[in-house]
């Protein structure tokens, strides 16, 4: 097996709440690798507390009021990113490796053209002449799709569709061939058919300049196309990671397989569909007081009482290689006990 | 088709606003923006409709004209046989409680510096339905219906997680029993879990109480859940009309071909074909001559027929509306 | 002074630190009222203003004289403090901490006075301008350019000119409807965007009225920045009072206020200074404590504040 790119061990952000409401754990006990050339998908709901773990990464998060707890490992390319200094951090970001938001309004710069923001990073980190670093930014939006790139350097943010904003965005975060990039729900604030563009356009610069990507989203139809493997988070953790099919075809946790059968499809007949849709219970529990036991054991429908006492760490499911498709959950234990419930 | 009479008829509706003032030349030119140009539909009584289209085509639009919360400019709306746009403010008052509006944003659909109680009891207030001991005992009932401990009544919403706001939403809607809700996207801002809490509610509440929905999403697989007509607007225009088992099973129009194919699909497996439509939206106050569509249309007989006459919409197949030349040949 | 005097006046402190103190207690049993004591200030000056309401609410008992009154004209010109006058006295021969105490009265409230009038006014046009929009909101912001336009000051002095002994009531309500364009333009901002939330909408669709959409929905809600704007707003108004009764032409003679106790004591400024200087440090203090509370009022009573 190939080395890690990156390699996430035990990551725990925690958030101290102004009054009363105490430590919020947002990200509490996080491990997962990042093998170059893959796309990984990292699922969940609000809260969960998948965008924090992506801005921990490149130590994006404001502190105070948040902090990235000791014992926490983020190692990138064979160094820790928690203990760098912060000029090394800054050679780092934006350049090994890059980000795109959810927002691609606020997350461009009012006041610039796109082609200065496109060519920045080429400035800062490749000291490009800005001659240069112009004409990387056409190449650049050219590469992502636009149409009349030499003209549409010249243009500002507000010039431009919501769809033409997130290529912008991709092509400002892809300028310096970054070995990863982490995309945070990057189509969510699109419509369907800007989606599929936008979807296919990152499926495709993949596959040409052979970067890692980190597909941060809630939505199970964007990773099932485009992740080669996934990771699902409820409350601060790891409750599963599998292969994609593996996942899909065989979801063991009881979170996934609830979120799973709670998506309204396409792929079914309509007559099949007119029923009630299978749902979570209850909410997700606030950060601040996690449930003891297994976090999601207030929700579960199979849940016993060892759940509620005992956290599960992460098990290997048996019958797959050690790591590929762990399970936070006690049924791996005793699958008897889903048979009876089923 | 044949079908009992319907509750809700929409005939012709047109809403212009005023676009962008430009100072071009000498005079002052206001560019109009037909967001809604020209929809008709009926919904039978309990039955859903399912409103779908991409963001600025106009669907919103069309709920909120329905109900009179922006002034159409033209057509005809009935509910049960009344007309809905002729009615002078008293009347129209009266019409309220017959239908009602659910929003999509959960967090701006509530007043804030109002308690779940005194949201609900406004309703019952303006309308003089119940006064004070009644009001309650009514309150606390809603708030059961929907699935809500009634002990939130004394909660403000920025203690509610977004479903339970968009619960008290629902709650408020009903307060007036109404025969008719619009539904504007009511589940797009709630994460899955709780967005099929939501959905079954208001299947549930559907049947229970007989409401007849008009549902307006963007998401074809949450409408396909819900309804059982579905019409497909795109620039202001409906583009495609039909029963959601025939328009899910066969679409006529290549836009709700290919918005079928852009969803995506839970299911690695699944090979599919899919459309990617190439480039934007375009502005509805600048919408292609002929049919709004030809610019990103992908179907393999577009002819230049297209970017000069516009497509009726015409029944393709029995119950089944699509405006596009070659709806005979779908693709 | 007396000894009651003093007992009076030490009551008054402490009734002003309790209410610092109980509001406080309140104020951190809320997440508005932490954002607001977040503020280092805005404490100090609710103690200030509570103990000049204080003074003001209970003149009678710590004014040792009447502060209209000439002691003695022949011998009490001028004095400086002492235990018996504390704040000296005046080129007239009457008690400055009298009359400071009496004119807190005045000023105070004529502070107030005019800004709830300004307030009510220019919430009105602003909340009518911006929910019915169109024709009503081109007139009356217009009308809002022109008044913003129109020196204040330049109003007031024809004022004074038409009228030749300007009543208390006549000045307040001259300060107050000269003093609402700003408040109104805040307002209507506020209420055109308070007009596109939904909750308006759904007001709008279960059958409320105009009315009721603008009192129980779009007010309360944009009830932060009226509520910041007034705070500060007394402060101007003071120094309005001030300036006017300094010119001459606010406040008349012999009634105490703290602008005319500094128009009759200026002359004297040097030899004298206790007689313009302390007025002109209560106007100071009071004006510092509005604009911190305003400060503090601003940051609690912001939404986006909240979770913070």
């Amino acid at each position: 097996m190939t080395e890690p790119l990156l390699h996430v061990r035990d990551l725990k952000t925690y958030f101290v709440t102004e009054h009363g409401g105490g430590t919020a754990r947002a990200v509490d006990g996080v491990s997962f690798d990042v093998y170059p050339g893959e796309t990984l998908g990292l699922v969940g709901e609000s809260g969960c507390g998948k965008t924090v773990t992506s801005l921990s990464i490149l130590r994006l998060i404001p502190e105070p009021p948040g902090h990235i707890r000791p014992g926490s490992f983020i190692e990138f390319e064979g160094r820790n990113l928690l203990t760098l200094a912060p000029k090394e951090l800054r050679a780092i970001r934006g350049n090994r490796i890059a980000m795109i938001f959810q927002e691609p309004m606020t997350s461009l710069n009012p006041v610039f053209t796109v082609g200065d923001q496109i060519a920045e990073a080429a400035i800062v980190h490749q000291r490009l002449s800005r001659r240069a670093a112009r004409a990387r930014a056409v190449e650049m939006l050219t590469l992502v799709g636009i149409p009349d790139p030499q003209e549409r350097v010249d243009h500002y943010p507000h010039q431009m569709s919501g769809g033409m904003r997130q290529r912008v965005m991709i092509a400002m975060a892809l300028i310096c061939r970054p070995q990863l990039l982490i995309a945070d729900e990057p189509t969510t604030a699109l419509d369907v058919t800007i989606q599929a563009q936008i979807l296919e356009l990152l499926d495709r610069l993949q596959r040409e300049l052979g970067m890692a990507v980190m597909l941060i989203t809630h939505d199970l139809g964007v990773v099932a196309g485009s992740a080669d493997r996934v990771v699902v988070m409820y409350a601060g953790q790891v409750v599963e990671q599998a292969p994609t099919r593996e996942l899909f075809a065989r979801p063991l946790h009881p979170y996934t397989e609830g979120l799973l059968a709670s998506v309204p499809r396409l792929d079914t007949r309509v007559s099949q569909v007119r029923g009630r849709l299978h749902s979570i219970p209850g909410q997700v529990p606030a950060a601040t007081a996690w449930p003891a036991g297994c976090r999601f054991h207030p929700r579960c429908p199979y849940a016993w009482d060892r759940c509620a006492t005992e956290e599960p760490p992460p098990l290997d499911t048996p019958g797959s290689e050690p790591g590929t498709h762990t399970v936070r959950c006690w049924l791996l234990t005793e699958p008897q006990r889903r048979e009876r419930r089923a | 088709m044949t079908l009992p009479a319907p509750l809700v008829q929409v005939e012709g509706l047109v809403k212009r606003f005023p676009g962008a003032r430009s100072l071009l030349g000498l005079g002052r030119v206001r560019r109009i923006v037909r967001a809604v140009d020209g929809v008709s539909f009926a919904i039978a009584a309990g039955q859903t409709l399912g409103l779908v289209g991409e963001s600025g085509c106009g669907k919103t639009t069309v709920g909120r004209t329905i109900l009179r919360l922006i002034e159409p400019d033209a057509g005809r709306v009935t509910l049960d046989g009344a007309d809905v746009l002729g009615l002078g403010a008293r009347e129209l008052r009266a019409l309220r409680r017959r239908m009602q509006i659910v929003f999509q944003d959960p967090y701006g659909s509530l007043n804030p510096r109002m308690t779940v109680q005194q949201t609900l009891a406004e309703p019952l207030a303006i309308h003089r339905l119940a006064a004070r001991p009644e009001a309650e005992r009514r309150i606390s009932s809603l708030l059961e219906e929907v699935g809500l401990d009634p002990a939130f009544a004394r909660a403000y919403p920025h203690e509610l997680s977004g479903g339970q706001r968009q619960r008290v939403g629902i709650a408020r809607a009903l307060s007036v029993e109404p025969q008719f809700l619009v539904l504007d996207e009511p589940v797009s801002a709630l994460d899955v879990s709780v967005q099929a809490q939501v959905l079954n509610l208001l299947a549930e509440l559907q049947r229970k109480r007989r409401l007849t929905y008009l549902f307006i999403a963007h998401d074809l697989a949450v409408v396909k859940h819900i309804a059982d007509h579905v019409a497909v607007m795109y620039l202001g225009k409906i583009v495609e009309r039909a029963p959601a088992t025939v328009l899910y099973a066969g679409p006529r129009h290549p836009y709700t071909t290919s918005l079928l194919s852009a969803v995506p699909v839970p299911d690695p497996k699944a090979q599919r074909q899919r459309i990617v439509l190439q480039g934007d939206v375009p502005s509805p106050a600048t919408p292609p001559p002929g049919c709004p569509f030809h610019p990103r249309c992908p179907h393999p007989k577009k002819s230049s027929r297209c970017g000069i006459e516009p497509p009726a919409l015409r029944e393709v197949a029995p119950g089944q509306f699509a405006a596009c030349h070659f709806a005979e040949a779908p693709m | 002074m007396t000894v009651w005097t003093w007992l009076a006046l030490a009551g008054a402190v402490a009734l002003a630190l309790v209410a610092a103190a109980e509001l406080r207690r309140h104020a951190a049993a809320r997440a508005a009222g932490r954002r607001f004591l977040r503020h280092p200030t805005a404490s100090l000056g609710v103690f200030i203003l509570a103990f000049f309401v204080t003074l003001a609410l209970a003149a009678p008992l710590v004014a040792p004289y009447d502060p209209a009154r000439q002691l003695d004209p022949v011998h009490l010109q001028n004095q400086p403090p002492s235990l018996r006058f504390l704040l000296g006295t005046d080129v007239y021969s009457r008690d400055v901490w009298s009359r400071l105490v009496y004119g807190a009265r005045l000023s105070l409230g004529i502070g107030t006075m005019a800004m709830l009038v300004a307030v009510t006014v220019g919430a009105g046009v602003g909340a009518v301008a911006g929910y019915f929009r169109h024709w009503l909101d081109a007139v009356l912001m217009r009308g809002v350019d022109v008044g913003l336009a129109v020196p204040r000051i330049f109003v007031l002095l024809m004022a004074v000119a038409l009228w030749e002994r300007l009543p208390l009531v006549a000045l307040v309500l001259l300060i107050g409807f000269t003093g609402w364009f700003v408040t109104s333009r805040l307002v209507r901002a506020e209420v055109l965007s308070l007009r596109e939330r939904e909750f308006v909408a759904a007001a709008r669709a279960v059958g409320a009225g105009p009315t009721r959409v603008i009192f129980r929905h779009v007010l309360p809600n944009a009830a932060a920045p009226i509520i910041v704007s007034a705070a500060l707003g007394i402060g101007n108004v003071i120094l309005l009072e001030a300036g006017l009764s300094f010119l001459g032409i606010g406040v008349p003679s012999p009634l105490p206020s703290w602008g005319s106790m500094i128009h009759d004591g200026w002359q004297w400024i040097v030899a004298a200074p206790w007689t313009s200087g302390f007025p002109g440090l209560a106007i100071a203090f009071v004006v510092m404590a509005l604009n911190a509370v305003g400060d503090g009022l601003r940051d609690a009573l912001d939404p986006r504040k909240e979770g913070t």
